[in-house]
């Protein structure tokens, strides 16, 4: 084995941006952000468990200025993860291969999921859904 | 080479890796799952907005509620654990630190998991 320093292989810095590779990175970071929301639901669940007034702390954190970002960055990381997730199980069927619907089907998960925070956000702050 | 495997190993066909396609499919099973119960939840926590104490636990507690919201625990924290995984197998590449961090990641979603569960059963139930 040559202890010389090896080439690397060229890395994310060398390439121009494309939105291939966003959908890719976004799929990921909004997949383990969404993995600590999943923390974060299991603690509302035990505080709604645990009672009025546990459940009152988590609300008021929930409605608070950083609770509603909060909620806000998860409503479009579920959104994306969930279109581009089933972007990518049409690819499994080997659909959407062809550069062009790459493209296409990459920007309609971003598009996409932006419309669906929108409108989540709009019934929500309507008063809800019911 | 062929004569050293017995007909089992070929069978099988999973060579080298020791596992086959199990985590694919189950990344993908679970996948499926959350479309569906991942639309129903955000749904039901929109229809949650504004709504007090009583009527959350009313809400969590009717059979069909409590049901999906079991369902869709189940299905996240697994396809979380599944998706951390494979995070960390491309990224940490020191082995014991690795091991750490992977069991860490199952600990904690099998905890999550439990936690929520035991909490929706137990407003669930009281009634």
């Amino acid at each position: 084995m040559s202890s010389r320093e090896r080439p690397l292989s060229p890395h994310l810095q060398v390439y121009r941006w494309q939105v291939q590779m966003v959908t890719s990175i976004l799929h990921r970071a909004t997949g383990i952000a969404l993995a600590a929301g999943a923390l974060v639901l299991a603690g509302g669940l035990l505080a709604l468990m645990l009672g009025p007034d546990s459940w009152a702390c988590f609300t008021d954190m929930a409605s608070a200025w950083y609770g509603k970002l909060f909620l806000f960055g998860w409503t479009w990381a579920f959104a994306y993860h969930l279109l581009n997730g089933i972007r990518h199980i049409v690819q499994d069927f080997a659909h959407g291969y062809s550069i062009g619907a790459f493209v296409r089907n990459s920007w309609l998960s971003i598009i996409g999921s932006l419309v669906i925070t929108a409108i989540v956000w709009v019934v929500a702050l309507n008063g809800g859904a019911a | 080479m062929s004569r050293f495997r017995t007909p089992l190993k070929n069978v099988r066909g999973l060579g080298a890796a020791k596992t086959g396609t199990e985590h694919f499919v189950h990344q993908r099973l679970t996948a499926t799952a959350l479309v569906v119960l991942g639309l129903w939840f955000v749904w039901f926590v929109v229809s949650l907005v504004g709504a007090d104490y009583l009527a959350a636990v009313d809400a969590v507690s009717k059979p069909w509620n409590a049901v999906l919201l079991v369902g869709f625990l189940v299905a996240t924290f697994w396809h979380a654990q599944l998706g951390m995984q494979v995070v960390l197998e491309d990224y940490v590449h020191n082995s014991l630190l690795a091991l750490a961090l992977q069991v860490s990641v199952k600990f904690i979603a099998v905890l999550g998991a439990i936690v929520s569960i035991f909490a929706v059963a137990r407003i669930a139930l009281a009634g």
